[in-house]
Order: structure tokens, then sequence, then C-alpha cells
């Protein structure tokens, strides 16, 4: 909840900061400053967000996202053990829903030779993306209020006063997923087509060798700007979806005050409650959609043209 | 809304991620699935089988029923000509045993009939003679006479 000193702007940009742990001009690591203030209570910070430039790491992002992919892995493995073709239990029947969907799309989308990686990485994209994507649903103020050890974010002592629940809302998780994915697209266009043919690729189409570099022109933006709208398209999704609910979280900052304060609150529960419902949707497409755009990629790379 | 170093951090755990899950679950899950697609196959095929071989029983036994009947028919017609024929065969039999003992008995009767016709001949005769005997008062030259005699005699 807002509290007293904070206003609606205030409110907002604290949710859109993460904690940031990274190294300061003056060569030190430490986590950033933020309105006069170290982000964690107790440590010292050298220097804002701003001023840390690329050797900072947002702690939230890496924390949530790693949290999550080890409950993913651990709850799939501990599935894979005990797999049994003859006794599927409930949780067996569940992941292998999952699994025959995500082979399913594989083979629909998928159609080059078999390549073993494929199952696998549409696998993990699906269900580590969705359970980030699933983070936008926990009310907004509960992670961060627990970081705070249990008191709001801008509360005198707490412990972490920055606590981003929502990976995907930072650029750096769904661009560091659509990296791993571009390098796989270049090394399987290499890899198939030769180095001399991928590059034939972007340079002799459409029109032909003697238009090089008109080809160029083309071609290029072309191929990286659909791997850059891979990222982009799941960051943005996502990040609308979480400034949704933080504007609908506004609505409960006068609850105890006054009576408009409990009739906005009521307002914001229902808004809450349709947006999640609507969200649930984004999250589910927005992670199906990574994975499918990610095997139509990479069958691309496989094809000869 | 910086890029910085999580990027390449995010890169990481994505690679680890895709890595554990090539390695240890997704060979694993699949195994099982395929197994079971395989087996639910198998099943389906072994019934199909089942049922294939059911029907051809139940036509082999309808077969066989048909040609047991067939046969018990056969038999029965059989016995019964056997036994008609047993009928006929005594009958025959009968009739012809029947007709020798006639033919038998007619023969004894012809025969007895003749000898008494042949004695009543001869007394006849000498009956005859002896009467004409008397009627003349004389005796009649037997020897005479018997050619008249013999076809009075035989005219009787």
């Amino acid at each position: 909840m807002a509290s007293k000193e904070l206003n609606s702007t205030d409110y907002i940009e604290h949710h859109l900061t993460n904690l940031t742990y990274g190294k300061c001009p003056d060569g030190t690591w430490s986590f950033a400053e933020v309105h006069g203030k170290s982000q964690v209570a107790g440590t010292e910070a050298s220097c804002n967000i701003n001023e840390m430039g690329f050797w900072a790491f947002q702690v939230d992002t890496l924390f949530m996202s790693v949290l999550l992919g080890m409950g993913m892995i651990f709850f799939m493995r501990r599935v894979a053990k005990n797999a049994s073709s003859s006794k599927p239990g409930r949780i067996q029947n569940a992941v292998e829903y999952l699994v025959t969907l995500v082979r399913d799309q594989v083979q629909d989308n998928f159609t080059a030779d078999k390549n073993p990686l494929m199952g696998p990485l549409a696998l993990t994209i699906f269900v580590w993306v969705f359970l980030m994507n699933l983070m936008d649903l926990i009310p907004i103020d509960l992670v961060p209020w627990m970081a705070n050890g249990f008191t709001a974010p801008n509360a005198e002592g707490g412990a972490i006063h920055y606590f981003k629940v929502l990976p995907v809302a930072d650029i750096n998780a769904p661009m560091g997923m659509a990296l791993g994915v571009l390098i796989l697209i270049h090394y399987y266009s290499i890899k198939n087509k030769g180095l001399g043919g991928f590059l034939a690729e972007l340079t002799f189409q459409p029109y032909g060798k003697w238009m090089a570099p008109i080809n160029v022109i083309f071609e290029i933006p072309g191929f990286y700007a659909k791997q850059l709208a891979l990222g982009l398209r799941l960051y943005g999704n996502l990040f609308a979806g979480e400034m949704i609910f933080i504007l609908i979280a506004l609505f409960f900052g006068g609850f105890f005050s006054s009576i408009t304060g409990v009739l906005a609150g009521v307002a914001g529960l229902a808004l809450n409650f349709i947006w999640a419902v609507f969200h649930i949707l984004v999250v589910i497409l927005q992670a199906f959609l990574f994975m499918v755009l990610t095997l139509v990629y990479l069958q691309q790379a496989h094809e000869h043209h | 809304m910086n890029f910085n170093a999580t990027l390449f951090g995010q890169l990481l755990a994505f690679v680890f991620f895709v890595w554990f899950t090539m390695q240890y679950v997704w060979p694993f899950i699949l195994e099982a699935l395929e197994e079971r697609e395989k087996e639910i196959s198998d099943g389906l095929e072994a019934a199909s089988r089942g049922k294939r071989e059911l029907d051809e029983a139940h036509q082999k036994k309808a077969e066989i029923l048909e040609e047991a009947k067939k046969e018990a028919a056969d038999l029965v017609n059989q016995a019964n000509a056997r036994a008609n024929q047993l009928v006929e065969d005594a009958k025959s039999t009968a009739h012809e045993e029947a007709e020798r003992i006639k033919v038998s008995a007619q023969s004894d009767l012809d025969q007895a009939a003749k000898r008494t016709k042949e004695e009543l001949r001869s007394e006849v005769a000498a009956l005859a003679v002896a009467g004409a005997e008397k009627i003349l008062g004389s005796e009649i030259d037997k020897d005479k006479n018997s050619q008249i005699i013999d076809q009075i005699a035989q005219e009787l």
C-alpha cells in the first residue's frame, strides 16, 4: 500500500525500479542508491542505477527467474525420474499433457531434420516464461512488502526496499532469452547453410546478387528485427500488464481514510479482478508465442532457400 | 529500463535450464509417453486381432456344427434306409419262402391227385370191364378191348 509520504508518481516509480547491484564509477560494487538512500537497508550505496552503466545486475530479476527456473527443473526432474508408462500419476499426467503439447508444436512448426534440442528448448521456454509471467498475478505489493521485512517498502528500517517480482517486466530477462535464441539462429544458419550460404541469404535476396547493397538494406533489419521483437513482445505485453496493475493499485491508496477511499478501493478490487482474468490469457499466450516463434525462427535457420 | 549485465545472467540461466531439461527431463518423459503410446497401440492391435480370431472361431464353430448336423442326418437316413432294406429283404424272403412252400404243397397235392386219378382210373377200368361183362354176360377179351378201355379211362 502506498503510505502517506508517497504520492502516485513515487508509488509507480517505486514499482518500476529494480533491485540493482552493480559497479559504480568509482570502482566499488554496491546496491544502487535511490532518492538518497541505498536500496537495501544497512548498506552503503555509492551511486544510482544510471551511473552504474553496463556492469550491474538486477538482483530481483535474476533471483525470481532463477528461483522459478529451479522450481521448474526440480519439479520436472521429479516427474521425469518417476515417469512410468503404465501408471502415470496426476502430476505426471499434467506434465505429460504439457510435453505432448510442446511436442506437437515442435512437430508442426519445426519440420527440419530431427534436432534433439528443439523439444527441450521449447518446453523450457514455455514453462519458464509461463511461470515468470505468472508472477504478474501475485498481488502487486505482496512480495515487495515481504522483501522489506513485512513492512511497506518505503518504511523506515525494513530490509530490501525495492523488489520487482515480475522478471519479464525487466527488459533484460526477455532480451536475455531472445539473445539465446538469436545465438542459436546464427549457429544453425551457419551450420546448415555454411557461412557463405547464410550471408548469401542476407545479401542475394530478394533482387539477385547485382543488387546486393539494396538487398542488405532490406534483409538485415528484417532478420534482426524479428529476433529483437521476440524479446520485446514479451517484455512489452507483460510490462503493460504490470503497469495496469500498478495503476489499479492506486485505487487502494485511501482505503482506510474516507468513504470515497472505500468506494475507490471496491472499484479497484473489481478492476483488479477483471484485469487479472484477462491477464491469465496474456500470461499463457505470451509464453506460447515465445515458444512457437522460437521454433519458427529456428526452422527458418534450418531451411535452404 | 536499462540493459546491463543482467542480460547475460539471464542468458546463462536460460542455457542452463535448457541443458538440464534436455539432459534430465525431456528424454525420460518422452520415453514414458512413447512407450505408453506404443503399449496402447499394441493393445488395440491385440484386441482387434483377438476379435478377429474370435470371429473366425465362431465361424469355424458354425461350420463344424453344420457339418456334424449333416453327418448325423446322413447317418439317420442311412440307418433308416438300412432298416427299410432289412424289412424289405425279410418280407421278400418270407414271401419267397411262402411261395416255395405253396409250390411244393401244390406239387404234393398234384401228385397225390394224379396218383389217386391213376388209381381211380385203373379201378374204373376194372369196374367198367366187370360191369360190361355182367351186362354182356360174357367175358370181354381184355386184350382185345384194352385199347378202348384205356381210351375211356383216359377220358375220365
